[in-house]
């Protein structure tokens, strides 16, 4: 289903508009790619000339610093050339057309948007309708997807824990409402985790989530029991006004990460947040702060992770013909191949 | 114009007619003979039905033409010609235009328009509250005498449920069919999908199918408390269809329609956000989808209507969500209709009753049978041709359809509307 | 159609033709992955002191946009400082030097040398880019569809192949 959109006819990665349709060899690549770009970032000149005269457009629908400042370092680390648009406050208030936005922005020799929208599918959208020279990559639509923050957080997870195949993973949280859930739990399926459960009272877990392939929880103590990784997700205030959850406090009891719900996982378990955090409500200080937390060397992970996936989709189709340097076409990149439909 | 149609397959529910009749049709529109000429006629024009099905004109319960009001999106001129493009000679159309039919003015102004392209004969529905604001009621009396066959509240709902009670209870006193979207508001919550697997992993709002039961049942509680014949409008899920069924069992006034997507598409065929399967009510799963059709089999469920809903390009190219829902339907209903057929859900004749005389007596029309003395609404169809649904053999000028690209079998060949004949295919 | 060279007698010359550049207290940095055996062999021979140091011109390329990015990145790795110093620049097979480019280009990122010698294993003509080694181990002529391959790193082998098509 997805692959037509996201891969090229020679099988390369195109757009990443999600994770669902990216195989486990896919993602692993993307992960060896950002480990070599780790290196970039601990030298004096943080710089590479990978996308050097490229135009890489932060094209931010719903404000977000974080990540768009994140991938303006991702594209500016690529010496690619980098605009930021925070568009809530312009044109579609306006009522501009999101593909007329697009439309207007093309004009200008964009080669790459990266796109965060408040609505479901809306890079999908995008990405069917512009010129086949120019990239997307989803930096979040609705409750949809967050492929780049699924990403980084497999990135985390190997750098900590290792191998896929033997691990325990808790996503706790408002699994509902959560593009980032989403795209964590495409990314363990295929990366082929032993056990994956969500934890959430069941007025935040949407219907069928079993059919991800997750084991829905509604208890900590049987979501948290002897996983390797815990992966909080951040609540949003107005859940209370929405009649999900009765109040903060009671939140906090019941699915709030304290050191004594953390020791129901493994002794090593590790504790993951996206950012940014609600101390005291879906997270403790001592746990946020913890030795078992990995929540701020995510940030730097979120550098490199972005800078692989720009180079990937950037990159070009391999080409027969000897470019005259070493490794071409002798030793030129394996295209990848589709994920099969199961 | 005494005309004859000759040598084709008369296939007549009403009347228990299958086989090989010629029809005869006299001066006035009137259909004057079935299987032999009646003495004296004197046949002026003949059209050649050898190889065809010769049945009763369609009759569509819901179809949206978009004027007053939508005209960017379609106009009536437009989608009557596609609408006898399409066989169907008779059309029902909601209130839910800008301004909403709920003034006699209105409702005349709307079948003088579409008299004038002397096409399809077109049957309002009147609005059942003022403005389908859903607290007052409206001119029942005066829009039925205007011409509407049935009162709807459309989409919006009747939240108050005194408010709904003293509307059935006002229609059952002037023997007026009501036509009810059953749906709990909150519980639709601003959905876009069925809340099922789709909606989870696309991430996208969905209705619970308890939106939908809840509605019936509280409109089957009144219907039983009042007495008023009604009729459910496009269900979307078995679990609805089965209480219907049940009402139906005890005796209630009730009769139901779906659609004909409804009875093909479930939530899979969204895919990665087809806005072209945003629809309303949405498409549910795949046990929906069986329920639907055993209760169209069953004869529950008496009418397949198109709930046609023609769109410019720009409603459908929007985030799903954003995304206006509807499908142009008027050209898929005879051919979604005949995949009953093949797919042996249906005889043939049960699918054109389907189509024809269950939804004339559902609005309560004289039309949708071909005996001695009926109206001559006809559709004559080529039951073996094959063709492809493109853009450009689309009518109407709404494009939006998830059917594009698709073959079918059956394609209308001729429509007759009182007996004039109002489209000719035969050649293309 | 296979063609040996011998490495042992190549990488003798290049030990040989270095001698006088030991003097300068050199830093040597060999380019993956042919250039690298071939370092590590001079390093040893050399008897230098300073880790050798390693680059990956993946990221210097300037076929990117073509040829796109090699999943098989390996990291550079420049254990000390270039700055003011003398470099020697060591790959396998000089060809149209768009590799020896790029690397220069990679090792100015980290710094600024006081001077780079190249020195390559195998010298073919076919250069592309105005770029010259001061060191050879062997210089051979080859037609347009040949190509020279070095194997390794246990036992180095040099092959001359045919190229298919």
């Amino acid at each position: 289903m997805n692959q037509g959109l996201q891969f090229d006819d020679a099988g390369r990665l195109r757009h990443l508009l999600t994770i669902e349709g990216l195989s486990r060899q896919t993602i692993l690549e993307i992960l060896d790619t950002a480990e070599s770009f780790i290196s970039v970032g601990e030298r004096e000149i943080k710089k590479i000339p990978l996308l050097r005269g490229k135009t890489v457009v932060n094209l931010f629908f719903e404000s977000s610093t974080r990540t768009r400042t994140t991938f303006e370092i991702a594209a500016k680390r690529l010496s690619a050339d980098v605009i930021n648009l925070n568009v809530s406050a312009s044109s579609t208030s306006k009522g501009e057309t999101l593909l007329d936005t697009i439309r207007n922005l093309e004009a200008m020799h964009t080669d790459l948007f990266v796109v965060r929208h408040a609505e479901s599918g809306a890079a999908h959208l995008i990405a069917r309708h512009v010129p086949s020279h120019v990239r997307i990559i989803n930096a979040g639509d609705g409750r949809h997807a967050h492929p780049t923050q699924g990403l980084l957080d497999m990135f985390t997870i190997r750098r900590h824990k290792g191998e896929f195949g033997k691990l325990k993973v808790a996503i706790v949280g408002d699994i509902m409402h959560s593009r980032v859930a989403r795209s964590q739990i495409q990314a363990l399926k295929a990366l082929g985790v032993a056990e994956l459960r969500v934890v959430a009272p069941k007025t935040l877990l949407p219907m069928a989530v079993e059919k991800l392939g997750v084991r829905p929880c509604t208890r900590m103590e049987e979501g948290l029991d002897g996983v390797d990784v815990v992966m909080m997700l951040r609540l949003q205030r107005e859940r209370m006004q929405g009649a999900h959850i009765p109040s903060e406090h009671e939140y906090f009891n019941l699915y709030g990460l304290t050191p004594a719900k953390l020791a129901l996982a493994a002794k090593d378990a590790i504790v993951m947040h996206p950012g940014p955090m609600n101390r005291g409500l879906e997270i403790d200080s001592a746990v946020a702060d913890g030795p078992q937390s990995v929540i701020l060397p995510q940030v730097t992970y979120g550098i490199a992770v972005r800078m692989a996936v720009m180079a990937l989709i950037m990159g070009g189709t391999p080409t027969s013909r000897d470019t005259g340097m070493r490794d071409s076409p002798s030793r030129a990149p394996v295209p990848v191949p589709r994920k099969k439909r199961q | 114009m005494s005309l004859v149609i000759q040598g084709g397959q008369l296939i007549d529910p009403a009347n228990n007619v299958n086989g090989k009749k010629d029809v005869f049709i006299d001066d006035s529109g009137f259909v004057v003979g079935v299987g032999k000429a009646p003495s004296g006629f004197k046949t002026k024009k003949t059209i050649d039905a050898r190889g065809r099905i010769v049945c009763p004109g369609l009759v569509d319960l819901r179809a949206r033409l978009r004027e007053p009001g939508l005209e960017y999106k379609a106009t009536i001129e437009s989608e009557v010609h596609a609408a006898v493009a399409a066989g169907i000679t008779t059309l029902c159309c909601p209130p839910d235009t800008l301004p909403v039919i709920d003034t006699p003015a209105m409702a005349q102004m709307l079948q003088s328009r579409a008299w004038r392209f002397g096409l399809t004969f077109i049957h309002p529905l009147g609005a059942l509250t003022q403005r389908l604001e859903g607290k007052l009621l409206a001119d029942m009396e005066a829009l039925d005498e205007a011409g509407c066959v049935g009162f709807t509240n459309a989409l919006s709902p009747v939240t108050d449920t005194l408010v709904m009670r003293r509307a059935l209870e006002y229609a059952a006193t002037l023997d007026l069919t009501v036509f009810l979207h059953a749906e709990d508001p909150w519980l639709r919550n601003g959905g876009c999908v069925h809340e099922g697997e789709v909606g989870t992993r696309l991430g996208l709002p969905g209705i619970p199918e308890a939106a939908e039961t809840v509605g019936v049942a509280r409109d089957l509680a009144l219907i039983e408390q009042t007495g008023c014949r009604a009729h459910f409008c496009g269900l979307s899920s078995a679990r609805a269809a089965a209480m219907v069924a049940q009402a139906q069992k005890r005796g209630l006034p009730v009769s139901a329609d779906t659609t004909a997507h409804h009875l093909h598409l479930t939530e899979y065929d969204i895919g990665d956000f087809n806005t072209q399967c945003h629809v309303r009510p949405p498409l549910r799963g795949k046990h929906d989808r069986e329920g639907l059709r055993k209760a169209v089999a069953s004869g529950i469920i008496s009418a397949i209507c198109s709930d046609h809903q023609p769109h410019e390009p720009d409603a459908k190219l929007a985030p799903f969500a954003r995304s206006e829902p509807g499908i142009s339907a008027l050209e898929t209903l005879l051919p979604l209709t005949l995949r009953l057929v093949d797919e042996k859900l249906l005889t043939l004749p049960e699918a054109i009753a389907l189509l024809t005389h269950k939804p004339a007596e559902i609005i309560g029309v004289e039309t949708g049978q071909l005996g001695i003395g009926a109206t001559a609404d006809v559709c004559i169809f080529d039951p073996d041709a094959r063709w492809t649904l493109t853009e450009d053999k689309l009518v109407s000028r709404g494009h939006n359809t998830p059917f594009l690209g698709q073959t079918f079998r059956g394609k209308v060949t001729h429509t007759l509307v009182g007996g004039k004949l109002v489209y000719d295919g035969s050649k293309t | 159609m296979t063609a040996v060279i011998d490495v042992e007698a190549a990488l003798a010359r290049m030990a040989e033709q270095l001698q006088p550049a030991l003097k300068s207290h050199p830093l040597m940095i060999g380019i993956h992955t042919g250039g690298v055996w071939v370092a590590e062999r001079l390093h040893h021979m050399l008897d230098l002191k300073e880790e050798l140091g390693t680059l990956d011109i993946s990221f210097y390329r300037d076929d990117f946009t073509r040829v796109g990015m090699n999943p098989q990145v390996r990291t550079s790795h420049l254990p000390v400082n270039v700055e003011d110093r003398h470099l020697i620049l060591v790959d396998d097979v000089l060809h149209t030097g768009r590799t020896i480019r790029a690397a220069l280009n990679e090792i100015f990122d980290y710094g600024r040398p006081a001077s780079v010698l190249l020195a390559c294993l195998v010298e073919r003509g076919g250069r592309e880019l105005p770029i010259e080694p001061q060191v050879v181990g062997e210089r051979v002529k080859l037609g347009k569809n040949q190509h020279v391959k070095l194997s390794g790193p246990e036992k180095l082998e040099l092959r001359i192949q045919e190229a298919n098509g």
